[in-house]
């Protein structure tokens, strides 16, 4: 095997001093797929900005082929041969799939664009890589499994030697997921070199050939993934070992918390999305929902703690009809909800940490005197919040957008935990962040439900955190239950994913006590 | 006047008060499908009717006076674009400025070039852009009197909404500001530079908002005075913004705000006294154009989406979708 890339010595630290890589050292080879890994912070994402050229750096070389990279830019380091799959793609969604992939190299004819050519080559390299997808059609038409094929495709068409991919499974399922392997597996056979960042150690595990693992900011070592076991990585990764496996107690049969009858959503193309949906949450468990996104689950969860609207059916918190109740109104019956977009629904990016966690209680007597804020009690609320959920900040006023992932992540679960509530909807609560943090949500979730109490509702894309996390599990599929389980004991991945592709369907009378 | 002289007449001016409008919305929907307000476009084409009367006055050649219009436009352009792009100002709060700027500005040069605060009328021989007979349509009753005998500057109107339809929909670079106008991140993905494209936008932008300000200053009348744009660069943007940056749809538009302010021209002639109340009723009819257009979106869109949903609920909708 042929060294392609090695990285030598290099270090970045931000103008506010901030030390993101120290002196990290490793080699890429052709026909490798390696694998890149850390907590949320360790460096990773700096480093693959530097990489591609979006970042610059204090100390160290980079050497392509054994000459020495001097990125100015994205487009410098597309042309030397690297080329990066964003975790949020690059594409314009009212353009076409040949448009995306040629921007930039567009083909002209009489110095106009020659749409036709554009489609020519595209589906032309589309065929050469096995790549299964109409270039004439929008990006907005497409699945999210198709728009990473699409920035595949826009990086070969460069004639890149490396990719960097970041986090590219966090948006697929598992037969997507099954599908992009097999690709990459043939662009490696082909050749390429593929940098491979992920938080899913048992893909790492079963794609990569080798693993270059990152702990704030330094470089651990490389190591071959034959000589690895997943709970080798995550100990060299945080420096102790994770519990990702819970010790749950069975669960008794508790009162009903909220019920939900015949709940019909549709969607702006009058599709219903949420389809004649009935189900009971009880009091001290967690229902996991499972399904391919796009299913309803989203749609569904946000209907039933008021988020978002639904159309018919009725939804019961503790025997209330929580239609046309304010957010408010809501918050203060009990319903808690940590929303899936952290950034643009849990928080108020550029407030600090105290601010957002104070946002949904600001105005109850605990913290007001004479009709101002009681700076003194809050501040000792809001210290007692980020000591007791570990938020890593400089202090409490610092805004929220100056955190990591993980870090906005715990400033919303602290508000919503501690908000007295007695239901809890979890939308993909732990995507995209680091080993340490999943853990700790999910013990909190879990004590949350067993020891307090609380009726929890847990979407997840993760199936791993479902089946460890929740009691029972429902899946969804076109906006219907098509599955229920009363425990996890049994189910695994695999019987999971039958009934989220719809090869398997449960009868109503298959359900019926498990609603 | 016969009746049907006065019908024509007043239709010749709904093209010619019409064209400022035209160009500063096609100036507009250049910037906007790259992702920007140019909010500037008013002081873009008042700097270019001062340029085109003066530079016309010197060099005695209207080809030159209009080229200069263009260029005064585009230059305004690069300023913002170097403000906005290059030194992180923000791009309202420095359009404001370039529009006040160019307000005093131009009065000031006014005042260095002729001595007087008020026009160049006097203290200028600047030149006129020629009008043009239609050979043919001229002769037929009010068809004639609407459609010829207007400015080179009209005419070219319309060629210039095609030639930006062109440049947005069917060339590389068009390609390219609707990519950055929609998601700057794919661009910057691929190796495009956003700044580039950016000034570009504004560059070309300035030189068609440019046009408008040569017509102003040296067909409209053929002199300039402070403040003569009176609002048609906002009237545009506006025009633009109702038809969310199409060429097409933002020409058609300017037209619609032409006939309110030809009638309110009519107007002034028949009563006089309310010349000035008159006046406001192009703007007027901006904001109640704008208010109407959009109340009837969203209720459209709320009784589209109730349709549907009973649809739905009744279980007649897309069944197929379903199973």
């Amino acid at each position: 095997m042929s060294e392609l890339l090695k990285v030598e010595n290099i270090t970045k630290i931000y103008t506010n001093g901030f030390v993101a890589n120290k002196d990290i050292s490793f080699t890429v080879n052709a026909n490798e797929i390696h694998a890149l890994v850390g907590e949320n912070g360790a460096g990773k994402t700096t480093l693959m900005k530097i990489l591609f050229g979006m970042e610059d750096y204090q100390e160290g070389a980079i050497y392509l082929e054994g000459e020495k990279l001097e990125l100015k830019s994205p487009l410098d380091a597309i042309h030397k041969g690297i080329g990066m799959i964003h975790q949020h793609f690059m594409l314009v969604p009212s353009l076409s799939i040949a448009e995306n992939i040629v921007l930039g190299i567009e083909p002209t004819k009489a110095s106009f664009f020659d749409y036709n050519e554009a489609v020519k080559i595209t589906s032309d390299i589309a065929k050469k890589y096995n790549f299964n997808i109409d270039v004439t059609k929008k990006v907005n038409e497409i699945s999210v499994a198709q728009m990473q094929k699409v920035e595949i495709l826009k990086a070969l068409i460069r004639g890149v030697k490396i990719l960097i991919m970041d986090e590219p499974t966090a948006v697929l399922t598992p037969q997507e997921t099954k599908e992009l392997f097999e690709q990459l597996v043939i662009l490696r056979d082909s050749g390429y070199a593929i940098i491979f960042i992920s938080h899913k150690l048992e893909e790492i595990m079963q794609l990569c050939d080798r693993v270059t693992i990152l702990r704030k900011g330094r470089c651990v070592g490389t190591y071959n993934i034959a000589d690895m076991t997943e709970a080798k990585i995550s100990r060299l990764m945080i420096g102790r070992d994770v519990e990702l496996k819970f010790n749950k107690k069975a669960k008794q049969a508790k009162n009903t918390v909220m019920e939900i009858r015949n709940l019909i959503c549709v969607n702006d193309d009058g599709k219903r999305v949420v389809d004649n949906v009935s189900l009971n949450i009880h009091a001290g468990e967690i229902l996991g929902i499972v399904g391919i996104e796009g299913n309803g689950q989203k749609e569904f969860s946000e209907a039933i703690c008021g988020f978002s609207e639904y159309h018919a059916g009725s939804v019961r918190f503790n025997g209330v009809d929580i239609k046309g109740k304010s957010i408010r109104e809501l918050r203060q019956m009990g319903i808690a909800h940590i929303p899936e977009d952290r950034m643009k629904n849990g928080c108020a990016m550029n407030l600090s940490v105290k601010d957002n966690i104070i946002g949904d209680r600001y105005f109850s007597p605990q913290f007001r005197k004479f009709g101002f804020l009681n700076s003194k009690a809050i501040n000792r609320f809001v210290d007692q919040c980020i000591s007791d959920f570990e938020i890593a900040c400089d202090n409490r006023n610092q805004p929220v957008r100056m955190l990591s992932g993980g870090n906005i992540q715990k400033v919303v679960v602290a508000r919503e935990f501690t908000s007295g509530c007695k239901f809890i909807l979890a939308s993909q609560p732990t995507r995209g962040i680091d080993v340490g943090t999943t853990e700790m949500i999910r013990k909190l979730l879990i004590s949350m439900s067993h020891e307090k109490d609380v009726a929890t509702v847990l979407v997840s894309a993760d199936l791993n955190e479902l089946l460890e996390v929740s009691d029972r599990l429902i899946v969804m599929r076109k906006g219907k239950i098509v599955a229920a389980f009363p425990t996890t004991q049994g189910v695994t991945e695999e019987l999971l994913g039958e009934y989220m592709l719809g090869i398997k369907t449960m009868t109503a009378a298959e359900m019926e006590d498990l609603l | 006047m016969s009746f049907s002289e006065a019908i024509g007449t007043f239709l010749f001016s709904i093209f010619r008060l019409s064209t400022p409008i035209i160009y500063a919305a096609l100036a507009a929907c250049i910037t906007k499908q790259t992702g920007l307000l140019n909010m500037a476009i008013e002081g873009i084409m008042l700097t270019a009717a001062l340029s085109s009367v003066v530079f016309s006055a010197l060099t005695q050649s209207v080809v030159l006076g209009v080229l200069f219009g263009m260029l005064a436009g585009s230059l305004i352009g690069g300023i913002i674009s170097y403000a906005n792009l290059i030194g992180k100002t923000e791009l309202y709060l420095t359009c404001i400025a370039i529009n006040l700027i160019a307000t005093g500005g131009t009065t000031f040069a006014l005042y260095m070039i002729t001595g007087t605060k008020g026009t160049t009328f006097s203290a200028l021989p600047s030149l006129e852009v020629p009008n043009i007979d239609i050979p043919f349509i001229k002769d037929i009753p009010i068809l004639g009197t609407m459609l010829s005998g207007h400015s080179i500057l009209t005419y070219f109107a319309f060629v210039c909404a095609f030639l930006v339809w062109l440049l947005i929909y069917k060339t590389r670079l068009g390609l390219r500001m609707r990519c950055v106008g929609e998601n700057p991140n794919a661009a910057l993905s691929v190796g495009i530079s956003v700044t580039r494209i950016k000034t570009v936008a504004y560059l070309i932008s300035g030189a068609v908002g440019g046009l408008g300000g040569a017509f102003m200053s040296m067909s409209y009348v053929t002199w300039f005075s402070r403040d003569m744009l009176a609002g048609r660069g906002f009237i545009g943007l506006s025009a633009n913004n109702i038809t969310a940056g199409s060429p097409v749809g933002a020409t058609l538009f300017s037209m619609l705000f032409g006939i309110a302010d030809a009638s309110a021209n009519v107007l002034q002639i028949t009563a006089a006294g309310l010349s000035y109340f008159v006046k406001m009723i192009p703007y007027i009819i901006t904001i109640l154009g704008m208010v109407i257009m959009e109340a009837i979106r969203i209720r459209k869109g709320l009784k589209f989406k109730d349709q549907v949903v009973r649809k739905a609920i009744a279980g007649t909708a897309n069944e197929k979708d379903l199973t």
